[in-house]
Parts: structure tokens; sequence; C-alpha cells
């Protein structure tokens, strides 16, 4: 077993990119992340590992710089919070579009405009759904507690380079400030050039060898037809994600009547929600989407055949419930329960809301 | 003598660069690009970097440059090469790392990216191929648009009231001390094509030395968006563009002693 450790969410996303082998981090601050940045230069990793770690410009450079490691083959990530992201969404579609792989972080906060700094998950639409410009996808996790930051900057990395896209794991603010215990993943090393060069030399561009075409990473195609294949194969790509990918957790589903959906720091509150809705004799279940793209459309809809309805549960104004809609088809009802701008709802709220809404309505 | 004895390869005394593709390039005819091109490909087989050099190419009539030199490239987003190369020269410190951008990408939108990969003393070269307006687009007002100039986007001539004025990056950047060796050259003829590659290979030898960044500006001609013809074009630009651009070198950082710190304490 790892190491045990009391930490704050955004400082072990910092411990985790280090032990993982990761080549580099770019980032720009912005509350409430930037204790990831702080954390890796106090770290000083650049003596442990050889790891670098930048302080950008600007989140829009951040991104490039990103874009500009991956590219040649290094394992390399930003974190960020919603404002931030925003600006990245140039640099995100040109990652996707040029498939390189990499791993952001965003630790939400409320929004729309600069918002504010407490927590929110309304950036769901724009994780999940491209947020940049063109058809692309994100390999998106949301991770619900400090463990799960730790487990899933590994997991974000080896998705990212399964598949050659950008993977984010989408937190919040709750997740990032709170501190838990946290088993520690052990040191992988860095890869080594040789290392990079067998692994990524197709397409990496870490120096044109005398054996090989030049590597050249755009997103750029002037011919149509090209331009059309080279979609297809991304969409290819997302549909293999969607095949085998889709991680999802269920909690006391098997006898539930009704179903809570939440993802993140929504489904910690949601488990609590789940025992005093259980404690009233109501047959409440849990399921939480792990991966937000690829979507767990299909245990939504298993239990869509036997439950008498679903209510989403997420600190924004109606979001995933979309995703479960569709799911879900019309066969059950499907309600929405949210608060915004920053307000974390209470477990006994979420049970009122299901009360008033499904049961009662 | 015959024609036959004149154009004979025993005669000849320029080649095609070794690095250079066969793939014909986009440019139009009188474009500058095509000799900047040639010149950036011959300094990297002259340096024996053609497997450690990894280019960025911008957005604007260089974005395939990726086809023309015979290396690794990565194509940029519009403005953002200085930031996309930064991140290759920090993780890739046994690469030699340039971008190769124009004034609109370089100068307006990437403007933030430039100052800051100079300022932070990135070891790469830029090329900044300034011709004073927007090609690949169709010829609209650039930053460096000199006054009075007629573009797509000032079609009475850039009005410093409108428009502002044009922007003397390079000025800009010779005052940042991550900046080593800092220069404006012209190819518009032999003699100034042979000293261009001369500084061309002066920068990138600065940068494999890491000295910092290495910056050189080539003012040039769009002969297609100027609506000339490209020897009016290049007349045209010793008559206008240098006593605003004048040619030569701006900072040379080799003659300069290295900065130096001391960390403030607590």
């Amino acid at each position: 077993m790892g190491e045990l450790r009391l930490m704050k969410g955004n400082e072990v996303i910092a411990e985790a990119a280090i032990r993982c082998g990761c080549d580099g981090y770019f980032g720009y601050p912005i509350t409430p992340q930037s204790e990831v940045m702080e954390t890796l230069m106090d770290r000083e990793p650049w003596n442990e590992t050889g790891m670098v770690v930048l302080q950008a410009e600007s989140e829009i450079a951040s991104i490039h710089m990103v874009y500009g490691a991956a590219a040649s083959g290094k394992k390399v990530l930003t974190s960020s919070s919603s404002p931030g992201i925003s600006l990245m969404a140039e640099g995100i579609s040109y990652l996707a579009g040029s498939e390189l792989p990499c791993l952001i972080v965003n630790v939400q906060r409320g929004g729309p405009g600069l918002g504010t700094i407490q927590p929110s998950q309304a950036d769901y639409f724009q994780s999940t759904k491209g947020g940049g410009h063109g058809d692309y996808r994100l390999i998106v996790l949301a991770p619900s507690s400090v463990q799960e930051m730790n487990d899933f900057v590994e997991l974000g990395f080896k998705l990212a380079f399964k598949y050659r896209n950008p993977a984010m794991i989408l937190s919040d603010g709750a997740i990032g400030q709170m501190m838990e215990k946290v088993v520690l993943a052990d040191f992988i090393p860095r890869l080594t050039a040789e290392e990079i060069d067998q692994k990524y030399g197709s397409w990496a561009t870490n120096g044109r060898k005398p054996n090989r075409k030049p590597n050249i990473i755009t997103s750029l195609e002037m011919d149509s037809a090209r331009m059309e294949a080279n979609n297809i194969r991304f969409q290819e790509k997302y549909a293999k994600m969607e095949a085998e990918e889709v991680l999802f957790e269920e909690i006391q589903c098997e006898d539930a009547e009704y179903i809570l959906v939440a993802f993140g720091s929504s489904s910690r509150i949601c488990q609590k929600s789940v025992d005093i809705a259980r404690e009233k004799g109501i047959k409440l279940g849990l399921l939480r989407p792990i991966t937000l793209f690829p979507f767990p459309k299909k245990p939504i809809a298993a239990l869509a055949k036997r439950v008498k309805g679903f209510l989403v549960v997420e600190m924004n104004a109606g979001q995933m419930i979309e995703d479960v809609q569709l799911a879900v088809r019309c066969d059950v009802p499907v309600v929405h329960f949210g608060r915004m701008g920053g307000i974390i709802p209470s477990p006994s709220e979420v049970v009122e809301a299901l009360e008033q809404k499904l049961i009662g309505g | 003598m015959e024609l036959a004895d004149i154009i004979n390869p025993k005669n000849l005394v320029y080649e095609k660069p070794k690095l250079i593709t066969s793939t014909t390039m986009h440019y139009c005819p009188g474009c500058s690009h095509g000799v900047v091109h040639n010149l950036v490909a011959e300094v990297i087989e002259d340096l024996g970097i053609q497997e450690k050099t990894i280019g960025v190419s911008p957005v604007g009539c260089a974005v395939f440059a990726y086809n023309y030199i015979d290396i690794d490239w990565q194509e940029a987003a519009h403005g953002r090469a200085p930031a996309v190369a930064t991140g290759i020269a920090r993780t890739n410190p046994d690469k030699v790392v340039f971008t190769y951008q124009g004034d609109g990408d370089l100068a307006s939108i990437g403007a933030a990216e430039i100052l800051h990969a100079c300022n932070r003393g990135e070891d790469m070269v830029v090329i900044f191929v300034n011709n004073g307006i927007y090609g690949m687009t169709g010829g609209q007002m650039a930053p460096t648009t000199l006054l009075g100039q007629i573009t797509a986007t000032t079609p009475n001539g850039r009005d410093a009231g409108r428009n502002g004025y044009p922007l003397k990056i390079t000025e800009l950047i010779a005052q940042l001390p991550g900046t080593s060796y800092v220069t404006r050259q012209s190819v518009q003829t032999p003699g100034a094509i042979r000293k261009c590659k001369k500084a061309i290979a002066k920068a990138f030898q600065a940068a494999m030395d890491k000295k910092g960044t290495s910056f050189v500006e080539v003012v040039s001609t769009c002969n297609m968006n100027w609506k000339m013809t490209p020897v009016k074009a290049n007349e045209w630009m010793v008559e206008n563009m240098f006593p605003f651009y004048p040619p030569g070198d701006l900072k040379d950082g080799s003659k300069n002693d290295p900065l130096s710190y001391t960390p403030l304490k607590n």
C-alpha cells in the first residue's frame, strides 16, 4: 500500500503528476486551483524527476505550451478554473484536432463571466459537449474525493495516450479545496527519449530521424474529403471510448424505486441523501457517472426499466439532466434539482426536492 | 559560346537546398517567403541539426511551411507559436526550436506570447517575416502597416486617429533582457540575402548555445496584396519601409555580459 497522507485536492493533483512520471506542467494562477502550481513550485520536481514547471503569461499560453510539449511525445498537464478553461478553449480544440494526448484539470467555480470563486458544476456542457470549436470530445473524469483527484491523474494520462486525445479532470472548488486522507501512488519514472521514440515515434515531433518521414503535427487540412475523413476517424475514436471506457458507480440501486444521478461533489452530498431517504422508508439509490464523456447511458437505461423516476442533482441549472433524459428515453420521469452561484445543496434539501418533484409530483 | 555551354551542371553555383522538399510552394510569384525558407533550410543543413530541429509554423501565409522544409514541424494556432515553442523547448532542452511567423501572427494576435517568450529568454529562434499586411486573408491592415498605406481595411490609407500607429515590435523585443541577438534583415538583393543568411545562422547558433531568444525580422514584400510587380514592390519596400524599419542589428548579445541577479532575501 502506498503512502498515506492528509492533503488538499489541489495539492494531490501536483503530487500525483510528479509521481506518475509527468514531463511538464504549464499553468496560470486562478482561484480556486492555484495550489496546484504552488505545490509544484514548492516541490521543485525538476530537481527530483526532471519535470518542468512553468508559470505562463496566460491560460492561452499555458494550453499552447501543453500543445508544444505534447506534440513532442511528452506527458504534460495544465490546470485552471472555469474562466481560465474558457480561455483555453482554442488550444483544447487544436489539441483534439491534432490528436494530442494531455491532461487538463478544471477546478470549477461559478459563472457565467467572472462569477464567483465558490464551487460549481456549471461547466458540464463546456467539458462534455466540446467547449471549443469543431466536432470533438474530451475524455472527462469527475472525481468525488481527494483520493480520486489522485487516481484520475494517472488514469487520465492513460486514456489520453491510449486514444491520442486530451483528457479532462472535471473537479470543483469543493473537491479542490477540501482535505482528506489519500493513498498516494508509487513513483513511476519519466519516459526516456528512447522510450518516447519507441512508443510515439510514429507521430511525435522529437526530431526528424533519417529512417522516417518528417513528423508533422497539424489540425489543418485544406482538402475537404480528407478533412471529412479526419472527422470520421475522430468520431470512430469517440465511439470506441463510449463502447469501452464508461465508468460509473451504483450505490444502493439494487432495490431502489427512485434514483439520484449526480457526479463529483454533488454525488458526495447525495450519498448522505440516500441514507436520509432510506431512514424515511424511501427506497432511494444513487448512480454516479465517473466518466462524464463517455456518459454511462446503458446503466441508466437499464435502471429506467425498473425504477419510478430519476432526480438529477447538479450544482448548475440543469446540464447533465439532458444526457440522463436521452438515456431514459421518456420511460419514467426525469427531474432536476440544482443550486447555483457557488451554493452547495444540503443532503436534506435533496430529499425534500425528491419528495416534492418526483414522489409527490 | 553556346547556351548549352553556359547552362551546364559544371557551371552550377547555387542549387536547391537539400532540406527543401520537392513540394510545389503555394506562395505567389515574387513573394519573399520562398527565399527565407531556403535560407532557414540552408542554415539547418550547414549546422547539421536536421535531426534535432523542430519548427513551429504560424497561421498566415507560412502556415504550410511544414510542407517545404524536411524536418519535424508543429502547426500552431494564430499567434501562439512562441507558446508552443516554449512547450517544446522546455521539455526538450536538447532540441533546437524555431518559430516562423508573419506580422499579423506575431505583432497582433500573438503580441503577448512573443513578448513573454522573449522576456523569459526561451532558447529558441524567431523568424519574423514583416511585409506590413495580412497576406493569407487578402490584404488587410496589419499592426506593422505604414501610415497612409492602402490595404483592404484601410482603403483610404492607414490613419493614426482611426487605426493607431505602425508597431515597431522588434524594437520592443530588443529591450527585453531575455533576448540575445535581435536583428532586422531583408532579402531583396543577392547581397541582402547573403547577409540575412548569416543573421539566421547566428541566431540558430545563439539558441544552440542557450543564450536566450534570438529574433530575426525580415522586412519583406507582398507584391500581390500591395498590388505591385515584384520589382516595384522591392523598390517600394526600400523607399517606404526601410526608413521606418531600418535593416541592421538592434542587439548583439554575444557582445554583452550575461544578465545576473541576486535573489532577494526576506
